[in-house]
C-alpha cells in the first residue's frame, strides 16, 4: 500500500520522506529511495496525480538562453564587457551585440557602457561550461541610469511579474516608479522617494509571502493601506489559489519581459545566432578574466 | 561604485529621506543582549537594522608593560568574518578591520572608560590583561558605532574569575566587575554630497564622501575623533558633525 | 562495572543536552543556520554557488564546496584564542568538508564554489558537531540540492559506560577512560560521514555506540528539518 505523506503545497526539506511505496513517482526536487521518496531540495510539493514534485524555494539564479537579466559591468574587455549576473557564471558582452550602431575598433567603450553600470540584457547563449553570451539589443533592453538596485530570491520573480505582469505593472501604477525585474532576481526601481520605499517594502512582502494563499489580494490591500490610493487591476490577474506555483516550475514557456513605464520604440533585434544544439562547438573566444 | 546610484541616494537625502525610509539623523531600531556567550568573562550583541554584532570580553593574568608597571592592559579586535557578508574574504586582518579595532581602542581608552590602575594584581608582576575582540554576525554597515557600543556593553557585563593559587579560575566567576569609570560612546557622521547620516548602511558607506566618527563622553566632550573618507571637511562642516554626534550620543547612552 | 553511574548533569546516558536550531539569521547570506546543544553554539552560512578564484581550482564536472570551521576569540573557557586558521581548526574545517559532500550535488554548477562558514560563538565540547548540523540546515536553506540533512553528535565512552553527546565536564572523567567519538551520519541510509575517535574504546563498544547513535541522529535530523521549514510558518 503507498502513502502519501505530505499535503499538497507543504514545504518540504532535503531527507524527508514525502511519500511511501511504489505507487507514486519522483519528479523534481524529489529522489527514490528503496521503497520511499525523498525530497532533496527545500520546495514547495506538488503533487500532480502520481507524481511528486517540489517548487523550489531558494537558491541562486543559474543562466539560461532567453532569460533577461539584470547585469553589472565588472570589466571592459578588448572587444566588449564582462557583466556579473547575480549567479556563478559572469558573462560576455560583445561588441557586435552590444548597439545597433556599427562599433568601431579602438572606440572608448565607455561611452556605451562603463565600469558598475548596470544593464537589462537578454542571454543569447550559455555553453556546457557555463560560458554566457548576452546582448542588450532588443526591446527594453538598455543600460539603467539612476534608480536602485535590489536583489530579491530568483525564484520569486514570477510572483513578483505576476500573470503577464499584472502584479509588477500594479506597483508601477501606483507608485508612479519605474521597476524593471530581471529573471536572475535583480530588480532596478525609479521612483519618487517615498513612492520608490513603498514599492520595496511590497517586493519584500510579495518575497516573503509568495507561497501563502491569496498573494494578489493581500498586495492590492497593502499597497492601497500604503498609497491612500485606490488600486485598479487593468490586466488579467493571476488566480491566487490554484496553480499559483506552476508558472515556477522547473523550465517555464519564456518569461514575461517587464518593460519599463515609458519605453522608446526599438526596432527589433535580428535573430541571435546560436550555435546548433546537438554539436557544441568549442569556443575559441578569448574570455577576459576577472582576476 | 555606480555614480548614478549616488546621484539617486543624494536626490533622495536632500528630502530627507533614506532609501530605507528613515529621516537622515535616525538610527535604525537598536537592541542589546548581554551574557551572550557563556565562555566569555563579558559579552554582548547589538542588532542595528540587519547589523548583527557580537563583542566578547576575555581577562586574563600577565605581565605588565615595563613602562606602565601598574597598569593593566586593554587589547581590541576587530575580524571581519567572511560569514558576514559576501564581500569579506578569509585572511590576514584587512586595513577596514583594523582601523575599527583601533577606533574603538581609542574611544575606549582615551575616554578612561576603565581605570587600569585597578586591574593591577602585583606592581610589575601581574595585571589583568582585557582583551575585547568585535565580531561582525551579519553586516549592513556602521560596524564602528555598533562594535563600540558592543564593546561597552560586554565590558559592562563582564565578571572577572576567581583567582587560585595565582591563577585565573575560568570555571568560577566572581560577582566582582570589571572598574569602569566612563562610558564613552562612538557616533559615526557621514557626509554625502552636502547631506549628513548617521548610522548608515553598507549601501550608504559605499557612496560616502567623508565621515567622522566622534567619541562622546557623559559631560559632553569629545575623547577621539577618526575622519576618513576621500573628500575634505570644512571647518563648519566639522562643527555640524560634531554637534550631530553628541545629539546621537545621548540617545546610544541611554540604551546601555 | 563503569564508575560512572549517573551523568554529571542528571542527564540519561542516551539523552543530548537541550537542541535549538533556527535557520536564515544570516541576512547577507545565501543560506544561515544557529544550532546550540547545551553550551555549545554554531552558526553557519552559505554563499553560493558562486564564482571560483582562483581558476585553477575550477573542476570543470561540479562545484566545489568550501568549509571554514572557526572559533571565535572568546568562545573557550580559560584563555582567549588567538583568531586566525590554526591546525586544529584547519583539520575540522576538512572533515566537515567530507562530512557534507557525500549529501550535496552540485553537479548542475560547474567550476563554481558553494562556501560555508561555521562560526562558534560559545563551546562546551562538541563543537565539529554542532558545527556540521549548523551548515546541513544553512545549505538546505540556501536552496542547495542535497538528498539528506547531515545529522551529528559525539558518542562517548566513560569507563566503559556509552553515553550520548560528551559536554566538557565528561570529557574530563579522571576515574576512568574516555573515548570521545564524534559522529556524523546521512539518517536516511545509516551511512557515516565523519567518524573521529581519542581515548579508549573496545572494538565491542565502538560497534555498539554506533548502533546507539542511529535513532538520536534521526531526532537531531527532525530538528534540522523543522527549523527550515519554520521559516516558510505564516506569521
Amino acid at each position: 500500500m503507498s502513502k502519501l505523506l505530505v499535503k499538497n503545497k507543504e514545504i518540504i526539506v532535503p531527507g524527508q520522506v514525502v511519500a511511501e511505496g511504489m505507487d507514486y513517482l519522483p519528479s523534481f526536487g524529489t529522489y527514490r529511495l528503496k521503497d520511499k521518496i525523498l525530497a532533496n531540495r527545500l520546495g514547495v510539493v506538488m503533487i500532480d496525480g502520481k507524481v511528486i514534485k517540489a517548487i523550489p524555494l531558494a537558491g541562486r539564479y543559474k543562466p539560461r538562453r532567453n532569460d533577461t537579466i539584470i547585469g553589472r559591468v565588472i570589466d571592459i574587455l578588448m572587444s566588449g564587457w564582462r557583466v556579473e549576473t547575480n549567479s556563478p557564471y559572469s558573462a560576455v558582452l560583445p561588441l557586435q551585440d552590444a548597439s545597433f550602431d556599427y562599433i568601431k575598433k579602438g572606440t572608448d567603450l565607455t561611452k556605451y557602457f562603463g565600469l558598475d553600470d548596470y544593464v537589462v540584457a537578454k542571454i543569447t547563449n550559455v555553453t556546457s561550461q557555463n560560458l554566457v553570451d548576452i546582448s542588450t539589443k532588443g526591446p527594453g533592453l538598455r543600460k539603467l541610469s539612476g534608480g536602485r538596485i535590489l536583489y530579491v530570491n530568483t525564484h520569486k520573480v514570477p510572483r513578483i511579474i505576476g500573470k503577464q505582469g499584472s502584479m509588477v505593472s500594479m506597483i508601477k501604477d501606483t507608485t508612479g516608479c519605474k521597476i524593471t525585474v530581471g529573471q536572475n532576481g535583480i530588480v532596478w526601481i525609479q521612483g519618487e522617494p517615498a513612492m520608490e520605499i513603498i514599492a520595496v517594502e511590497v517586493i519584500k512582502k510579495i518575497e516573503d509571502e509568495s507561497h501563502i494563499p491569496g498573494l494578489t489580494d493581500n498586495i492590492k490591500a497593502f499597497l492601497e493601506k500604503k498609497t491612500g490610493k485606490k488600486v485598479v487591476i487593468s490586466k488579467p490577474v493571476e488566480n491566487s489559489e490554484g496553480n499559483s506555483y506552476s508558472e515556477s516550475a522547473e523550465r517555464p514557456a519564456p518569461k514575461p519581459f517587464v518593460r519599463p513605464a515609458h519605453k522608446p520604440f526599438v526596432k527589433p533585434a535580428p535573430k541571435p545566432f546560436t550555435k546548433p544544439a546537438s554539436k557544441p562547438v568549442q569556443k575559441t573566444q578569448v574570455k577576459g578574466d576577472k582576476k | 561604485m555606480n555614480e548614478e546610484f549616488k546621484e539617486h541616494i543624494t536626490k533622495s537625502l536632500t528630502q530627507n529621506m533614506r532609501l530605507d525610509g528613515r529621516k537622515n539623523d535616525e538610527f535604525r531600531k537598536i537592541t542589546i543582549e548581554t551574557g551572550v556567550s557563556k565562555t566569555a568573562e563579558g559579552s554582548a550583541r547589538v542588532i542595528c537594522g540587519d547589523t548583527e554584532v557580537m563583542a566578547g570580553v576575555k581577562l586574563a593574568l600577565g605581565t605588565p608593560y615595563p613602562d606602565t608597571p601598574n597598569d593593566g592592559v586593554l587589547s581590541t579586535n576587530t575580524e571581519l568574518l567572511p560569514m558576514s557578508n559576501p564581500n569579506y574574504e578569509s585572511g590576514p586582518p584587512k586595513i577596514e578591520s583594523i582601523e575599527i579595532a583601533r577606533v574603538i581602542d581609542r574611544g575606549i581608552r582615551e575616554g578612561k572608560a576603565m581605570d587600569t590602575k585597578k586591574l593591577c594584581v602585583e606592581a610589575g608582576e601581574k595585571v589583568w590583561m582585557v582583551s575585547l575582540d568585535v565580531i561582525p554576525i551579519n553586516m549592513d554597515g556602521n560596524l564602528l558605532d555598533l562594535g563600540a557600543l558592543a564593546c561597552m556593553a560586554a565590558l559592562k557585563n563582564a565578571k572577572f574569575p576567581e583567582v587560585k593559587d595565582g591563577k585565573a579560575d575560568y570555571k568560577h566567576l566572581s560577582k566582582k566587575g570589571l572598574p569602569l569609570l566612563e562610558t564613552p560612546i562612538e557616533v559615526t557622521v557621514v557626509k554625502i554630497g552636502e547631506n549628513f547620516i548617521v548610522d548608515p548602511t553598507e549601501d550608504e558607506e559605499s557612496v560616502l564622501d567623508s565621515r567622522l566618527t566622534v567619541a562622546v563622553l557623559e559631560s559632553g566632550n569629545l575623547c577621539a575623533l577618526q575622519k576618513g573618507g576621500d573628500k575634505p571637511l570644512t571647518a563648519e562642516e566639522v562643527d555640524k558633525m560634531v554637534e550631530l554626534a553628541i545629539k546621537k550620543s545621548k540617545e546610544l547612552r541611554k540604551l546601555l | 562495572m563503569s564508575k560512572y553511574k549517573k551523568r554529571f548533569d542528571g542527564r540519561k546516558f542516551d539523552e543530548t543536552r537541550p537542541i535549538e536550531a533556527e535557520a536564515g539569521v544570516i541576512k547577507k547570506a545565501d543560506g544561515s543556520a544557529r544550532f546550540k546543544i547545551g553550551n555549545t553554539v554554531a552558526y553557519a552560512a552559505v554563499y553560493g554557488p558562486r564564482e571560483l578564484f582562483p581558476r585553477n581550482q575550477h573542476d570543470p564536472k561540479k562545484g566545489k564546496l568550501r568549509c571554514n570551521y572557526s572559533m571565535m576569540a572568546f568562545s573557550g573557557t580559560g584563555e582567549r584564542i588567538r583568531p586566525g586558521p590554526n591546525r586544529r581548526a584547519k583539520e575540522i574545517s576538512m572533515v566537515t568538508e567530507k562530512a557534507l559532500l557525500p549529501v550535496v550535488d552540485l553537479s548542475d554548477y560547474p567550476n563554481a564554489v558553494v562556501d560555508v562558514f561555521i562560526e562558534l560563538p560559545e563551546t562546551d565540547a562538541g563543537s565539529r558537531c554542532a558545527g556540521i548540523c549548523a551548515a546541513s540546515i544553512a545549505l538546505a536553506d540556501a536552496g542547495i540540492i542535497m538528498k539528506d540533512m547531515v545529522a551529528s553528535v559525539s558518542m562517548g565512552n566513560i569507563d566503559g559506560q556509552l553515553v550520548l553527546d560528551l559536554d566538557y565536564a565528561e570529557e574530563a572523567f579522571e576515574d576512568g577512560d574516555v573515548a570521545d567519538i564524534p559522529i556524523a551520519m546521512i539518517p536516511s541510509t545509516g551511512e557515516l560521514t565523519l567518524l573521529q575517535m581519542d581515548g579508549f574504546i573496545s572494538p565491542k563498544d565502538l560497534k555498539k555506540a554506533i548502533e546507539l547513535v542511529k535513532k538520536p541522529m534521526e531526532k537531531i535530523a527532525e530538528i534540522q528539518r523543522k527549523a527550515v521549514q519554520n521559516r516558510y510558518k505564516v506569521k
